[in-house]
């Protein structure tokens, strides 16, 4: 079971998605370059956090376009686990991969501190070991987190159970308090909240675990680098 | 072009300066000599007029592995470690640019780090504006102070370092002239160092990241001069940041190193290609040739003059092993940055550069980098105060202590910064331990058992009255800061922020300070590995107040440290170091004085460094036994803010105390040498106070919801902890909105 999480050139919560992968979780991680093509080896996905290339257009829409992206696009079709954190979030957004969009925070300003998630549906591979409404304290960091859809698609949202986590107190003005939403297969999700910044004693919250938890599981129990 | 006496003028040399370039050259120089040696000779490059002062500090300890003169000081952590760190002034752009002038600020700080090898693993900022309300300026001031944190947000979040601490402090003297000091650190392996050493004849020098443009042209020189009028005028000046591509020279650089090909490699800050060519000839006492023409440029038709003198961002100067380039070059393509060959390593000790073919500037490095003036400017004066010495001769009493708490800890200087620190990202990289709003920041090293704690500390005030009992009371601070989380203090940086050097008066109070901190950390044993120097902080004749800022590291083993907030109802309450001493003279420094009674006088609080020691030493040993359920040390605002910072929304205390002195000073009295802690074992406390011989008298005991202080007849305090977390909180917002800049 391996996680690939992808490296773009303004990524910078690459390495803690390693860090808590490879030693909180004791699981095995590897970096794969914004421009390969080739994720035959992996069972699951990271996009990790940060600027992927300098997101001065709106965030995640240059890395859309980037080689690696029509490869994780795939990977997804083919029913492998993908999750994006924070500016992955943002590009899985742009890319097409979930509905909606990231917009400014409703303060205009960058934000970083903890927030209260509720963790809404259990079935998901992201959120498969958490309980119902299971409070976790996940730090946030973002400048343009702010969830928006049009009134339809959050219907349907709802209506497929696919909004994974909301903000218990709402610090961005995201829609209907959305912080983490999944695609309708629910095989990708993307939440702005850092669960790997929440894997360790040491940085004050390990509630984070159970969203790697629940995902290391899923992938290695569906493998689609051993199906392919 | 023919050098006049009025061209010299202009590039803010005196006519002795030019008479001793035209020595050291033994020729005229050309203009763009001239542009060379004026920026090289500016105050903010050679540090001419405190460098022989600079030379009292110690620099010498048993953890540093590199102490001044090199990009930043390096200190041994154990096993195999180094961390590199370093503090850096951007006060000049910052007031005439805010956003880029802050970004740019964390950015060349990045670099010093970066360039030695070092991830940056953490930066913290001490930042200094006028008054943000009450004040004529405050709508400008509040406009300043958005800017500089929203560049500094901007610049930091993008590259990926936490902003992890820092000190904010509003005085109307820095109204037109803000203090933007931002430090760095970053940890790499001791035996993966880089220098900024050029050597090996014939190597090639190599330079990466962003092509040359005409920005900032001649910043070093606006940086070394006051503030006039026309200053305004100086915008194009400021450089513009670009933190994606920063974050990609970092990734290219560290890269780069590992492929063992790189000999040297230096940044280029101030005077951009000039001070990083000739600065790397000179510590490797070799020369450097460079060729204009290959230069990677923004624009066409850049003169000498501009491509030399130019400050663009994010660009590095690296001296590459001969027949090892390609190896470099692949590195950087990888990151899409540009890396050119632009010149070599020759035996000649010059700094020659040629342009369309022709030798344009040819200086030996030394007469750049060396022999810049030095100037010993008369100081043996009283530095310069305003303020009376006597406390007037009657201090008004308190009409309400209880409002006048509630008003000092919402107050700009004393209230939670928390409207700044949460647009930084703090907690990326998982290293942070203790993040900003505590007394010091801690940050782990993963790949040891250790971790870095860290603290910035500076008071104008205290400096203003007394410079060199101020600039001790701000190395104490930090060491104070350091001891409430258990760490050792290892080493230290300073930024001096200072007037005109130029007025004797206030060159005094330069001396004045630079020998206090020599004295104090020799003390602490936190010897000083680097700093900077910002001189000339004065606008239309008016100076800031003297305000050396000072970063102090400590190490200690990793682990969760104690909160700086009381944790449960029940505990006791200790007063460790002792009520101290608070009377007329010295309350006349203190934020009571400032807030309140709205005077200054007197002088700064009284610091005995032995005891301050014990102090420091004690709390330790109390933290390493594990008997503290919370620490937090006594400073701005004294007994009664301290303590209403320890409180939660829930938990306060009830203390009980029998001044010495009238009540305000006992509350409100910034004596040094104290720290707060809550615990359940008073009497091994008192057991390990004793030893070191440390007052440690129990003060009170935590309970639920108020802040009580009194005595047996009569309570001086009595709020709710919910309406003194309240006006701690939302002191900035509230004052922010007001200003209608939010």
């Amino acid at each position: 079971m391996k996680v690939g999480i992808i490296v773009f050139p303004g990524s910078n919560c690459d390495h803690d998605a390693w860090y808590a992968i490879n030693r909180n979780l004791h699981g095995k991680a590897e970096f794969i370059w914004h421009d390969s093509t080739d994720l035959s080896q992996v069972d699951a996905v990271v996009l990790p956090g940060g600027f992927a290339y300098g997101d001065y257009l709106r965030c995640g829409a240059i890395a859309r376009f980037s080689p690696v992206m029509s490869a994780v696009k795939k990977f997804a079709a083919e029913g492998g686990v993908v999750l994006g954190v924070c500016n992955g979030f943002q590009i899985l957004v742009e890319a097409g991969l979930l509905p909606g969009a990231l917009l400014r925070n409703r303060n205009l300003k960058f934000i970083c501190h903890d927030v209260r998630l509720r963790t809404e549906t259990t079935d998901s591979p992201f959120t498969a070991r958490l309980h119902k409404n299971q409070i976790l304290r996940l730090p946030i960091a973002h400048g343009e987190g702010r969830y928006f859809a049009d009134e339809r698609t959050l219907d349907e949202l709802e209506a497929e159970d696919r909004i994974a986590f909301r903000y218990v107190e709402n610090p961005n003005g995201s829609m209907r308090d959305i912080a983490g939403v999944l695609n309708r297969e629910r095989n990708v999700l993307g939440m702005m909240p850092h669960p790997e910044r929440a894997c360790d004693p040491l940085m004050g919250s390990t509630e984070g675990l159970g969203i790697f938890e629940s995902m290391l599981s899923a992938a290695s129990t569906f493998a689609p680098a051993l199906t392919r | 072009m023919t050098i006049t006496p009025e061209l010299v003028e202009q590039h803010q040399l005196t006519p002795a300066e030019y008479e001793k370039i035209v020595s050291l050259l033994g020729r005229i120089p050309t203009y763009t000599e001239l542009g060379v040696f004026s920026v090289m000779w500016s105050e903010h490059c050679s540090y001419k007029s405190s460098r022989i002062h600079l030379k009292k500090l110690p620099t010498q300890g048993k953890y540093v592995v590199q102490g001044p003169g090199e990009n930043a000081g390096i200190i041994g952590i154990g096993g195999g470690w180094v961390v590199a760190f370093k503090i850096e002034s951007h006060n000049h752009p910052s007031y005439i640019e805010p956003f880029q002038g802050a970004a740019t600020g964390v950015g060349g700080i990045l670099r010093d780090i970066f360039t030695m090898g070092a991830r940056p693993i953490a930066v913290m900022d001490s930042l200094r504006f006028g008054p943000p309300a009450d004040s004529p300026n405050a709508a400008r001031n509040v406009r300043i102070l958005s800017g500089v944190v929203g560049g500094i947000a901007h610049y930091g979040n993008c590259f990926g370092v936490p902003t992890v601490g820092g000190e904010c402090v509003f005085e109307e003297c820095y109204s037109a002239n803000p203090l933007v000091n931002v430090f760095a650190l970053g940890v790499c392996k001791e035996d993966e160092i880089f220098y900024a050493k050029a050597s090996g004849i014939g190597n090639p020098v190599i330079y990466v990241g962003a092509k040359t443009g005409r920005d900032g042209i001649h910043g070093a020189s606006m940086a070394s001069a006051e503030f006039t009028e026309e200053s305004k005028q100086k915008r194009p000046n400021v450089q513009v940041g670009d933190p994606f591509l920063e974050k990609l020279l970092l990734e290219a650089c560290i890269e780069a190193m590992k492929t063992g090909a790189i000999v040297a490699i230096q940044d280029m800050g101030a005077a951009g290609l000039t001070s990083s060519s000739c600065e790397m000839g000179s510590r490797g006492a070799v020369g450097i040739e460079i060729d204009l023409d290959l230069v990677p440029q923004r624009e066409p038709g850049m003169t000498a003059y501009e491509m030399l003198l130019s400050e663009s961002q994010e660009r590095m100067l690296i001296v590459a092993e001969k027949g090892r380039e390609e190896e470099v070059f692949q590195v950087f393509r990888k990151w899409g940055l540009d890396a050119v060959t632009i010149g070599v390593v020759t035996p000649d000790g010059n700094l020659r550069v040629r342009h369309h073919g022709a030798v344009v500037a040819e200086i030996p490095n030394p007469a750049l980098a060396d022999e810049a003036p030095r100037y010993d400017r008369p100081h043996n004066v009283t530095p310069y105060r305003k303020a009376p010495v006597e406390p007037p001769a009657h201090i008004p009493a308190s009409r309400d202590l209880n409002a006048d708490l509630l008003h000092l800890v919402a107050s700009p200087d004393l209230c939670s910064k928390r409207w700044i620190w949460e647009q930084y990202d703090y907690t990326v990289r998982t290293n942070t331990i203790v993040g900003p709003g505590s007394d010091a920041a801690v940050v782990r090293v993963k790949e040891t058992d250790t971790s870095i704690a860290m603290s910035l500390d500076g008071n104008g005030r205290y400096c203003y009255l007394d410079p060199r009992e101020g600039a001790k009371l701000a190395v104490a601070e930090c060491c104070r800061n350091l001891a409430t989380t258990g760490a050792v203090p290892v080493a230290a940086t300073n930024n001096l922020n200072f007037g005109n050097p130029e007025r004797p008066e206030i060159m005094a109070q330069l001396v004045e300070a630079i020998e206090g901190i020599a004295e104090a950390c020799a003390f602490f044993e936190a010897p000083i590995t680097g700093g900077n120097v910002s001189l000339y902080n004065e606008t239309l004749g008016e100076g800031i107040y003297p305000t050396p800022v000072l970063g102090v590291i400590g190490l200690m083993k990793t682990a969760v440290p104690s909160p700086v907030r009381f944790r449960s109802e029940g505990a006791q309450v200790l007063l460790l170091g002792g009520p101290g001493r608070n009377h007329a003279l010295r309350f006349g420094s203190s934020e009571y004085a400032k807030v309140i009674l709205k005077r200054l006088w007197g002088l700064p609080p009284q610091l005995d460094m032995h005891y301050e020691k014990r102090v420091h030493d004690c709390m330790r040993e109390i933290l390493a036994a594990g008997l503290a359920e919370s620490a937090h040390d006594l400073s701005d605002g004294g007994l009664a803010v301290a303590l209403s910072e320890c409180c939660t929304n829930q938990i306060g205390a009830r203390v009980s105390m029998i001044p010495a002195e009238r009540i305000e000073f006992a509350l409100f009295g910034e004596a040094p040498s104290r720290i707060l802690l809550s615990t359940r074992e008073p009497g091994r406390i008192h057991e390990i106070a004793l030893r070191y011989d440390v007052e440690c008298p129990a003060i009170g005991a935590t309970m639920k919801g108020r802040l009580q202080i009194g005595d047996e007849t009569r309570m001086w305090i009595d709020v709710a902890t919910a309406d003194l977390t309240q006006s701690f909180e939302n002191g900035l917002p509230v004052i922010l909105h007001s200003s209608n800049a939010d």
